[in-house]
């Protein structure tokens, strides 16, 4: 038998503060102080400048024309995203694997490449005869792409957890199909299809790559916020750049906190 | 039948939206042969475009690697107040445009910002460089392991690593021996998806490098700008390589997946 | 004594679970920890094994003071209630992880590991991986897994508490065979007293986080020092205000000194036992009496009957 060595043991505590150190430390270098700059930049020279800068026209045309895109397509998903995520759960065809994979594409694909098909297929060049290029649909068409795995994602795992003995028991006392699907299930699905709407909308008005070539970036009519931003850092306009970025990343904020607001409300309730 | 007008709406918002375009781009690659793609994909541009990418979409992996796991555990095995803010911290690249992460980046690192003239006065070019684009693209892709991990370490519990310390392994020896081997289906998922995302990256690293073409040009970055300058066989050639790159990741990730996983063998 | 614990407190967070807990194993023993769940017996062991770090108190093994010694270094094979087996090795590579880790060479480890398969009759499936096991097999391996590095000391957590009721048996009746062959210092906790009184050299009761009674099966059971060991233990009743066994209670028709006066409700029939519900006092008690004894008095009923305790049976009083 070894003799105990008697060494003091290891602090938990110790472990613990180091590796929270260096992950605080790689986090702060990486991502929360440059966010921070961006803030800090948008309000650089007060707060009228800053006013003034997200409303100019072409700003405002942007910030207007991505809110309002990524608020249509974040709705358009939701529908198609909880009809496809029944139909992979619920249905059986040949295929419905391949379909499963494929949803994931545009977490996938490169946005420029989601951008370039796109084009392909809706722009001067279809073989369908579909012309979006330069128009607001294309900007549409480009955001629904991006966006559309992430309804099904988040609606598919609660389907597939769903009882189907309380689908039977609403059956039993005499509920039809849609009766049973608005009252039974679609409550159970509403934290999931809204959880995955709002991750959708933060993407969407995010979204720069896939607009770049369809849209063609016509300020005023096709341009997106991201691309706003973009050629006012080209244009060295930084603190207006700053100002539109904040507003974004605002945006954003409110709607992840609303969804965590509505998710605990949610669970309270189920 | 209702059943199958909706199997049917799903499927052609499917195709139209994802699997036509996709095809469309493959079908005009290849559409006067191999040659050409070949031809397109082994000029100096894109040769270099794909070092470049390679170099720094694996620097952004190893980092987001080491990183990832060091975190899951902490968040996983530790205890510490402000583990939930903590958590949000992480997942924050996801809700930010690449264009701002950029903007960001460039506000620190930029030659006349704070970070910047400081690595800039010890010789390190940060902004229009590889080091920069290496930081926007783990920035962008930053949440990826430690969310594909964390799942799996909490499933896993603690008492194989508690039985293995009884048995007088040290931490290090326990990490090695039973920590990675249980994480190991949900690490690779997680690389693959980092990967994925790293080799991607667009609009970040649009920002950060300059787009100087044959220095700071990534693929993504060789699409666009050859297809600006109406090079559409190398602009589709490029878009080509980068979706079949995605379909043999969306494989991966579909076979490595921690849900369909029986941990063991 | 192999393990003394002194004053032991450990709370989590603001509950307390631990309370100014000391007790002695001696060396070579078999002791059991029983006691309700929650009562603080799991927290007891892994603080001996160093696994929780108590707030106050000293933990000695062997005469060391291991307080602040990390598992690692107390040389203390332990055993999960859910087995904790490295799923990603095999039986053998499991069983041999402490001897690798020691860097021990390649065929003495062969040559104990295989001993200890041999021990617990798993040398078969030495190649075979965790999850192809039964429950009560892997918890064999885990057993063999603590012992490979011949620890001073062996505690384990509820080990057959996720086995079902044959295998637990099986298991209980092996247990005690082991230790009598390999004689390690063994402390395991059970909520079943049962287990404990078949197993155990001694029985230390823990409830509400303190030591309520230690001592042999035989004491605990026949000597218990409050009403709440008495329940725990074993069967009780209640006859005048006194908690007594079931079977230490002489039931007659007639009148018998310091007796009292009761009514048959019910006379069931198990098996072997019989238990005679009965009325006394206005409350409801019963007794167990055997087959024999039942046919002989042949009782039945609304029948009045006469209760008391066996002489020199141990009753405690109930506080009122």
């Amino acid at each position: 038998m070894t003799a105990i060595t008697v060494r003091p043991a290891r602090r938990l505590a110790g472990g613990t503060a180091a590796g929270l150190g260096v992950a605080v430390l790689y986090l702060s270098l990486i991502v929360l102080i440059p966010l921070a700059a961006v803030v800090w930049r948008s309000a650089d020279q007060g707060p009228g400048y800053f006013w003034r800068s997200v409303t100019t026209p072409d700003a405002w045309a942007a910030l207007t024309l991505t809110i309002g895109a990524s608020a249509l397509v974040a709705l358009i998903n939701l529908v198609m995203g909880t009809a496809i995520a029944w139909v992979l759960v619920r249905d059986r065809f040949p295929g419905r694997r391949v379909l499963d994979t494929i949803i994931d594409l545009p977490f996938a694909l490169p946005t420029i490449v989601a951008g370039l098909v796109l084009l392909a297929l809706y722009g001067p060049q279809s073989p369908l005869g579909i012309n979006l290029a330069y128009s607001r649909a294309g900007v549409v068409l480009a955001l629904m792409f991006v966006t559309l795995p992430f309804v099904v994602r988040t609606v598919q795992p609660v389907l597939l957890e769903l009882d189907t003995e309380m689908e039977q028991a609403a059956a039993s006392l005499g509920a039809g199909p849609f009766q049973t699907f608005r009252r039974v299930i679609l409550p159970n699905l509403i934290p999931a299809m809204l959880s995955g709407t709002a991750l959708a909308f933060t993407r969407a008005i995010s979204e720069f790559g896939s607009t770049v070539l369809i849209s063609g970036n016509l300020p005023f009519k096709t341009q997106v916020a991201a691309v706003n931003i973009f050629s006012q850092i080209e244009g060295d306009n930084t603190t207006g750049a700053a100002a539109i970025s904040t507003v974004l990343l605002v945006v954003a904020l409110v709607a992840l906190i609303s969804l965590d607001v509505l998710q605990r409300w949610g669970s309270r309730r189920g | 039948m209702a059943k199958h007008a909706l199997r049917l709406v799903a499927v052609a918002y499917v195709l139209f939206l994802l699997v036509l375009p996709v095809i469309l781009i493959v079908w005009r690659t290849f559409g006067d042969g191999l040659g050409p793609f070949v031809e397109a994909l082994t000029s100096p541009s894109a040769l270099h475009a794909f070092k470049v990418t390679v170099t720094v979409a694996g620097w952004a992996v190893v980092a987001n690697t080491v990183f990832g796991v060091l975190t899951a555990i902490l968040l996983v095995r530790h205890r510490f107040p402000g583990k939930r803010l903590l958590g949000a911290f992480i997942d924050l690249p996801m809700a930010v445009s690449p264009v701002v992460v950029g903007l960001a980046l460039i506000l620190v690192y930029g030659r006349f910002a704070p970070f910047g003239g400081l690595l800039e006065s010890w010789g390190i070019q940060v902004i229009f460089s590889t080091p920069g684009m290496v930081l926007a693209t783990v920035f962008v892709a930053l949440p990826l392991v430690v969310r594909a991990i964390v799942p799996v370490l909490e499933e896993l519990g603690d008492e194989q690593e508690q039985a293995a310390h009884t048995l007088g392994a040290s931490r290090l020896q326990a990490f090695i021996r039973i920590t990675l081997p249980g994480i190991r289906w949900a690490l690779g998922y997680g690389i693959v998806l980092c990967l994925a995302r790293s080799l991607g990256e667009y609009g970040a690293v649009a920002v950060v490098s300059g787009r100087l073409v044959d220095q700071t040009q990534t693929l993504t970055l060789f699409v666009e700008e050859r297809f600006q300058n109406f090079d559409q066989p190398a602009a589709f050639a490029a878009a080509t390589a980068l979706a079949l790159i995605a379909v043999v990741t969306l494989l991966l990730t579909k076979l490595l997946r921690p849900k369909d996983r029986i941990d063991g063998n | 004594m192999a393990i003394e614990v002194r004053d032991v407190n450990k709370s989590f967070g603001t509950t307390p679970v631990l309370h100014d807990v000391s007790l002695d194993v001696a060396a070579g023993s078999l002791t059991a920890l029983l006691g309700p769940s929650g009562g603080g017996k799991s927290t007891l062991l892994r603080v001996i094994a160093g696994l929780e770090r108590p707030d106050t108190g000293t933990v000695r093994i062997s005469g060391v003071d291991a307080t602040r010694l990390s598992p690692q270094r107390r040389n203390v094979g332990f055993v999960f209630q859910h087995y904790a087996a490295f799923k990603h090795l095999t039986v053998f590579r499991n069983v041999a992880y402490g001897l690798e880790i020691r860097k021990r060479p390649k065929d003495e480890i062969r040559k104990r590991v295989m001993e200890l398969l041999e021990l617990v009759h798993l040398e078969k499936l030495a190649d075979r991986y965790p999850s192809q096991l039964s429950g009560g097999q892997r918890q064999r391996m885990a057993l063999a897994r603590a012992l490979a590095v011949e620890p001073q000391v062996l505690l384990l957590d509820e080990p057959f508490g996720a086995l079902d009721a044959q295998v637990r048996k099986e298991l209980r009746t092996w247990l005690r065979r082991l230790h009598d062959e390999v004689h390690v210092t063994t402390v395991f906790v059970t909520h079943d007293q049962e287990e404990a009184i078949e197993v155990a050299d001694t029985i230390v009761v823990l409830a509400g986080g303190e030591v309520v009674q230690a001592g042999s099966p035989a004491e605990v059971y026949d000597n218990p020092a409050n009403p709440f060991v008495m329940r725990f233990l074993g069967p009780v009743t209640e006859i005048d205000g006194n908690l007594v066994r079931p079977h230490d209670i002489e039931i007659s028709p007639d009148p018998v000194e310091g007796g009292s006066p009761a009514v048959v409700s019910r006379v069931v029939r198990l098996g072997f036992e019989v238990r005679v519900e009965v009325e006394i006092g206005g409350q409801d008690a019963w007794v167990q009496v055997t087959r024999e004894q039942a046919d002989r008095l042949g009782l039945g009923p609304g029948d009045a009957v006469h209760l008391r305790p066996i002489p020199g049976a141990r009753s405690l009083a109930l506080a009122l």
